[in-house]
């Protein structure tokens, strides 16, 4: 479905977009309180809200990297104050893993940022927004959609050629090419 | 009218409604073309923008829409959800579909009131309306859980607050528990002399208050006692107080006195704690004449029946050295147990109202005032013990080289409105200085100087209090108070000189006083921070309990359940205080009325055909909701035990946990959804 929608704004210019995981009951919370104070700040992330920082399967931050996201972001209580005693030390655990993952892939580890941001805490909401778009706007795109095309232009470039090589030995005679399918996942 | 439940191969047709609340969300974000745009995206049959979508005619739009064009998904976009979220599910269900086919799109405290682009918060408006729009049509038709609410109620703090709430619920008919720390109630309300703007006398009006809870068949009175855990949920939580040894048998004891007369001390010897160390009381000792419960209590860091020191347990070794002409004079009453240990009593309730007040400003923390140095500066809680006819000195006020003072400076803003101490206005302090000013006039006939940065004084009859005051002759200077310094030219009295700036003549002033009253401000109690973790309470940043929403829910909290009264939640007077308390026992009232709690359906449940019996979850919960069944070789979540936090899901590495409302095929869109321009 995602692929029928067109760019509502298209405006040429590359801007860090940036999905934000927040917790109900604090950095949520803390998002709207920046909103009831005004606390200007930039518009390039996307809040999705869950219950709770523990809610946050690895596979959500992964899923939003490779769908072009920038950089992903996740709000949890402080330790200590999670609403449902824990679940922010789940999340925090999980994060450590997955960071040894991305670095492994070759993903800077300023691309996924863990805030414990409280309630009354509007004002670190609009820092840690701030400071996050500031920092992917010096990284650059991540770009996992145009890499994944890219990957798909080699290996359709790949078979081409080695079905010219095939061509090649068989003396002129031209065989039917392998068609060869690019699985993402 | 029964719910329409769309048939499994029923198309999906959505109502899309952004608001434009006015110019709240408009102003900022072209709703037109969101609204145009959502309008072309799959499974959009409807798409809207309305002035104030949570109105009536806003809500009827849905309904109708529902009716004439049978949509089976409403997504609106409008402020948080913690605002409209349920008068949304609600306007959905009364146009005859499932509350839970909703989804909320937060597009004013998340975007509008944030960005400044328009563009931009355009941009970022479709951006999550494409999400809900992308995740309502895996919503599922949920049921509301509802779950049986305990009656009974929790007060934590015995002032004015927890006083005037547990009167109004006991008197209601409801069993309340009031847990206080000290041995008695009456908190800071019982120290005041007289209130301000009235000038009645603070223990007349409070001392019937607190009897009435005395003998309250309702209320469980629990002084000297603290809640030590806090455990369950609205409608059920599980509550530890520990009631401290008091070494006086409650039940036993008349409130006689007779062995305060008897004991082996002749003369009170020991700082009296209720009037902040001016006083003198024994070792056993009832806190001040009209305390409730009418108990004493024993103090075993000074009874001379005790060893000193405490055990490491925190509990005091009986010596047996006294000759205990306390116990001869109690008698038959047998009311003495000097073996009384520390008890901790269960207790179930259904809602639970914090009023645990505050603490005063410590004035040692702005030594260019002199306070703890010289003898002659006090705080204005010490003042309304010396002026109170039943405090130390009844009701004369002396100092401590026990003069009266001829001229006395009061210092508004002690630790109030200070970058370098507290930063809020404690609003109290402007009007209890100008009740004090008149008070020491009246007493003493001194010359009464009072510094203020700006006189404060909102309220009902609070203006016309400010002008009588002023009217009868006092200094009212308008300038912070730079320095307190003793008189140089003063030989041994103790006279201090108050330097100031009059900032509207712009004169720097030096006058010689003999005494300094500092109008410390409030802060929140020091327990505030382990209590917010005990209650699961969030706190401002000034340490404040947090309400729900400043206006409209100022009594309730996050935790759903618990609600808030009096200076816990913020500095104010005494009017304030017992409105509020009224307000959170009308909240716990109306919660308890209904009978039962509606819970978010957002538990957690397991597709046993695709658990692999890993156990991996189990672990993980922290109300221990998951069990596995040994038979089956498969998880199994208790719904009423689980609250919907998900943490199961995320870790299932089968997949076999869903999350109701938060399913991982809903979150997988919302993520398809934000990203997809």
């Amino acid at each position: 479905m995602a692929n029928t929608i067109q760019p509502p704004l298209p405006d040429g210019k590359w801007k860090p977009r940036i999905v934000a995981f927040f917790c109900n009951w604090c950095t949520y919370t803390a998002a709207d309180l920046a909103g009831v104070s005004r606390m200007k700040h930039a518009a390039n992330v996307r809040i999705i809200r869950l219950m709770c920082s523990g809610r946050v399967d690895p596979q959500f931050i992964i899923a939003a990297l490779t769908k072009g996201a920038d950089a992903v972001l996740i709000g949890g209580c402080h330790p200590n104050d999670c609403h449902y005693s824990e679940g922010n030390y789940k999340c925090l655990r999980r994060n450590q893993m997955l960071k040894r993952m991305l670095a492994d892939m070759g993903i800077e580890p300023e691309r996924v940022r863990l805030e414990w941001i409280s309630a009354a805490e509007g004002e670190k909401v609009k820092r840690v927004i701030n400071e996050l778009v500031e920092t992917i706007s010096r990284l650059g795109p991540l770009g996992i959609p145009q890499k994944f095309e890219e990957w798909d232009r080699e290996m359709s470039e790949l078979t081409r050629q080695m079905s010219k090589q095939q061509e090649a030995v068989d003396g002129g005679e031209t065989p039917v090419a392998v068609k060869t399918e690019v699985i993402h996942v | 009218m029964k719910p329409i439940v769309p048939k499994k191969h029923e198309p999906i047709r959505i109502g899309f409604y952004i608001c434009h609340c006015g110019t709240n969300i408009a102003g900022m974000v072209d709703v037109e073309a969101v609204a145009k745009y959502i309008g072309t995206l799959p499974n959009v049959a409807v798409s809207r923008h309305y002035k104030y979508m949570c109105s009536d005619p806003g809500q009827e739009l849905i309904q109708q829409d529902i009716r004439e064009t049978h949509l089976n998904r409403i997504v609106v976009a409008a402020c948080s959800p913690q605002l409209h979220e349920h008068t949304f599910r609600m306007a959905t269900a009364a146009g005859g579909l499932n509350p839970y086919h909703f989804q909320m799109v937060n597009v004013r405290e998340h975007d509008s009131w944030v960005h400044t682009d328009r563009v931009e918060a355009t941009r970022k408006a479709m951006a999550l309306a494409r999400a809900a729009v992308m995740r309502v049509p895996h919503h599922k038709p949920l049921e509301v859980k509802k779950v049986a609410i305990n009656p009974n109620v929790l007060i934590v703090g015995g002032g004015i607050g927890g006083i005037h709430a547990a009167l109004t619920l006991a008197n209601a008919g409801k069993m309340v528990y009031l847990v206080e720390k000290e041995p008695t109630i009456g908190g800071h309300m019982a120290k005041f002399d007289k209130t301000f703007p009235t000038l009645d006398c603070a223990m007349c009006v409070l001392s019937p208050k607190m009897a009435a809870v005395g003998s309250h068949p309702n209320i469980h009175l629990w002084t000297y006692s603290e809640v030590a855990k806090v455990d369950g949920y609205v409608g059920n939580f599980k509550v530890s107080v520990r009631r401290k040894e008091r070494y006086i048998l409650e039940d036993l004891c008349t409130g006689c006195q007779e062995c305060v007369n008897a004991c082996v001390f002749k003369e009170p010897k020991f700082q009296d704690e209720f009037n902040l160390g001016l006083g003198k009381r024994k070792p056993i000792y009832l806190p001040f004449p009209q305390a409730i419960p009418p108990v004493t209590l024993i103090d075993p860091e000074v009874c001379l029946n005790f060893k000193r020191g405490r055990n490491p347990d925190g509990s005091h070794t009986v010596s047996d050295k006294c000759k205990k002409t306390c116990v001869e004079a109690c008698g038959d009453r047998k009311a003495i147990d000097f073996k009384q240990q520390e008890e901790i009593k269960e207790i179930t309730v259904g809602t639970i109202i914090m009023a645990t007040g505050f603490q005063i400003f410590d004035a040692k923390r702005t030594p260019y005032y002199g306070y703890g140095i010289y003898p002659n500066v006090y705080n204005a809680l010490e003042i309304e013990r010396l002026i109170n006819a039943s405090g130390p000195t009844e009701g004369e006020l002396v100092m401590r080289n026990g003069q009266s003072p001829k001229k006395v400076a009061i210092v508004h803003c002690v630790g109030s409105r200070d970058e370098n101490t507290n930063r809020w206005c404690s609003r109290v302090c402007c009007l209890y200085s100008l009740k004090l000013a008149h008070l020491i006039k009246e007493h003493t006939e001194a010359e009464v100087y009072n510094f203020y940065i700006d006189m404060r004084t909102p309220g009902k009859s609070m203006e016309e209090f400010y002008n009588r005051v002023a009217e009868e002759g006092m200094h009212l200077i308008r300038g912070r108070v730079a320095d307190v310094y003793p008189d140089p030219n003063d030989g041994t009295t103790g006279r201090l000189v108050v330097q100031a700036e009059d900032t509207l003549t712009n004169k720097i002033l030096k006058i010689p006083v003999d005494m300094v009253v500092l109008s410390v401000g409030l802060e929140p109690h020091p327990e505030a921070e382990n209590l917010r973790r005990m209650f699961n309470l969030s706190c401002s940043s000034e340490g404040w309990f947090l309400e729900r929403h400043p206006k409209l829910a100022p009594v309730n909290t996050f935790t759903d359940g618990i609600f808030l009264a009096g200076c816990c939640q913020g500095p104010k007077d005494i009017p304030d205080t017992v409105a509020q308390a009224g307000a959170a026992a009308a909240e716990a009232l109306a919660l308890i009325d209904k009978g039962h709690i509606e819970q978010e359906p957002n538990t957690a449940y397991i597709l046993a055909e695709e658990c692999s019996g890993c156990k991996s979850c189990i672990p993980l919960c922290p109300y221990t909701a998951i069990a596995f069944d040994e038979t089956k070789k498969k998880a199994i979540i208790n719904e009423a035990l689980c609250k919907g936090c998900g943490t199961c899901v995320a870790s299932c590495p089968s997949g076999s946990i869903v999350q109701n409302l938060f399913e991982d095929a809903e979150i997988f869109s919302e993520i398809d959804g934000v990203l997809a321009d």
